[in-house]
């Protein structure tokens, strides 16, 4: 009798549809997920406090890479701007450095090339410095001819650098400038910045992992009886673990969802000045958000981080409680 | 159904809680397990659902040597062994209809089905009013009812119950021994941990005793009234 019953019940369980079981399976999930969303709602002042630290955790490094990302960007723009100025023997005729500027124009590296003779150089110097008297009494012109050259924008600071040495190499060419260092300078100090901004947030990171992992920590100590009973009676340990592994993720989206808001708003405070700056600077949009991208990337961010804290948590304190 | 063969349990600190401990219960058998407190009837029964491990000997459940049984498939051995405790082990934040259901959730039963059995499983016990309420405001005998649906609402085929009766009245104890012998009657295997020798008999099944660990009588006590 005893048989029958059990193969009865086996046979059930086995004709049970694999749609079916699938529905059972995501059900456990949604149970879990919406379970977790619970007991998070029910203690709201002390899970907002962990979201709140979560949240600032986050907004931190996802500010600062932004700030970066802003800056590089005008950069970019200021780095189009390198040129090579190169000086001529002063007996460089206007047709040689005519031709010299045409040869160099030939260059796949080179955009364009500009000339200025001697007399076109003084008076834009005049022009410039309003010191018409003070040139008037020269009685030699004492500039050189001058070929300016534009490299393609794009174009690595190293190959430009190269350009620039070959260049002076000319026998016409006295000297050669580039006017890039300070550029160069800029992308040091950015490349320095990114790593400062990205230890912060790895560092940043380990905190949202720690303070996930303490309060996953507590939320298994509370329900110690419920999981003794739930092994009691056949609880795998994914169904145990599930529900403290979506608290977890809750934590991480909640976090996330609270720094986006805080670097949102910091850039709406920002907003007003930076406006101003740009209108008197007459550049584009000074500070651009996150976007759509910055923002999905934040919130996943925070999941996964809050996962990472909760599984953590699960993995040290769940196999200690067993049935006594 | 159950078979122990020289099992022996060695808690840690040195304690032998069992020393070779052999005999059979067959399935559809009703079957109690007596002794003085600190026999080892406990014991005994916690080795069954692999609550504890045997230092020695083997066990062997429906076919099913409990030594080569996989850790992870440990929770399903305890989905065919309802068990059922003294202190009942209820979830107290709980409603009795939550805790009933709890099983099956486990189970991935599907939602349609859960309201049904849980429903099933209490008539049975006799609660099924009070499927809204929380453990706390009912009696001893009510939250041992709650605990016996719990492990009947998978119908497993096996039922343990150590000292299901150990807090209530003489009254109330026998109507609880009814339970078990119900579900017995539709060929449940179960065996029932009891320190109530006088109980015992009057029921009148087979009754197994332990003293200090060792197996020291198995009455077949089959005359009602023995
Ligand atoms: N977890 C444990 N650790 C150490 N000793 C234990 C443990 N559980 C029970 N014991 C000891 O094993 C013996 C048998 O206990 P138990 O099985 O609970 O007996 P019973 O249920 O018959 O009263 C007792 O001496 C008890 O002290
Ligand atoms: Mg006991």
């Amino acid at each position: 009798m005893a048989r029958g019953r059990q193969q009865r019940s086996s046979r059930t369980r086995r004709s049970a549809p694999g749609g079916g079981r699938l529905r059972a399976w995501g059900a456990d999930h949604a149970r879990a997920a919406i379970g977790a969303l619970g007991r998070l709602s029910r203690s709201r002042v002390a899970s907002g406090m962990t979201a709140g630290v979560l949240g600032v955790a986050l907004a931190l490094p996802a500010a600062f890479l932004l700030a970066l990302d802003n800056l590089e960007r005008h950069a970019s723009g200021w780095d189009d701007g390198a040129q090579i100025s190169l000086f001529l023997q002063e007996e460089t005729s206007p047709d040689e450095q005519q031709g010299l500027a045409e040869e160099i124009l030939q260059r796949p590296e080179v955009q364009r090339t500009r000339t200025v003779t001697p007399e076109q150089a003084l008076a834009e110097f005049r022009e410039l410095s309003e010191m018409d008297d003070a040139v008037a009494m020269l009685d030699d012109n004492p500039l050189p001819p001058l070929v300016v050259v534009y490299p393609e924008p794009g174009t690595p600071a190293g190959a430009v650098e190269a350009l620039t040495r070959e260049l002076g190499r000319k026998p016409a060419v006295a000297r050669a400038r580039l006017d890039l260092e300070w550029v160069q300078r800029l992308q040091a100090i950015m490349e320095l910045s990114r790593r400062i901004a990205w230890l912060v947030a790895v560092l940043l990171a380990l905190a949202v992992v720690m303070v996930v992992g303490n309060t996953i920590r507590l939320a298994i100590e509370n329900r110690r009886e419920e999981i003794v009973v739930t092994k009691l009676i056949g609880g795998t340990d994914a169904f145990i673990r599930r529900p403290f592994l979506y608290e977890g993720a809750w934590y991480g989206l909640l976090g996330g969802v609270l720094a986006v808001i805080l670097v949102e708003g910091g850039r709406l405070v920002l907003s007003g000045p930076l406006e101003r700056l740009a209108e008197l600077y007459r550049t584009g949009p000074l500070l651009t958000g996150l976007g759509l991208d910055g923002i999905l990337l934040v919130w996943l961010a925070g999941v996964g981080l809050g996962l990472c804290g909760s599984w953590v948590a699960v993995g040290r304190h769940l196999a200690a409680i067993e049935p006594r | 159904m159950i078979e122990f063969d020289g099992v022996g349990k060695q808690y840690p600190g040195g304690h032998e809680a069992l020393r070779g401990l052999s005999f059979r219960v067959d399935p559809g058998e009703l079957v109690f397990l007596t002794g003085h407190s600190g026999a080892g009837k406990s014991t005994l029964l916690r080795l069954i659902p692999l609550l504890e491990r045997p230092s020695r000997g083997q066990i062997v459940l429906n076919g099913i040597n409990l030594a080569r049984l996989a850790r992870r498939r440990i929770p399903y051995l305890r989905r065919r062994v309802g068990m059922i405790f003294q202190d009942h082990r209820l979830l107290y934040d709980r409603t009795v209809y939550a805790n009933v259901a709890l099983p099956l959730v486990i189970a991935g039963t599907p939602a349609a089905d859960i309201g049904r059995r849980v429903r099933a499983a209490l008539d049975k016990v006799g609660l099924l009013h009070r499927e809204t309420a929380y453990p706390v405001t009912l009696s001893g005998g009510e939250q041992q009812r709650v605990g016996i649906a719990r492990a009947v609402v998978t119908r497993p085929p096996i039922l343990l119950a150590d000292e299901p009766t150990g807090n209530l009245d003489p009254e109330l104890s026998e109507e609880i021994m009814g339970l078990f012998e119900a579900f017995n009657r539709v060929g449940v295997t179960v065996l029932i941990a009891s320190h109530d020798l006088g109980l015992i008999q009057r029921l009148g099944h087979r009754y197994l005793r332990l003293s200090e660990g060792r197996l020291v009588g198995d009455t077949l006590n089959d005359g009602a009234g023995g």
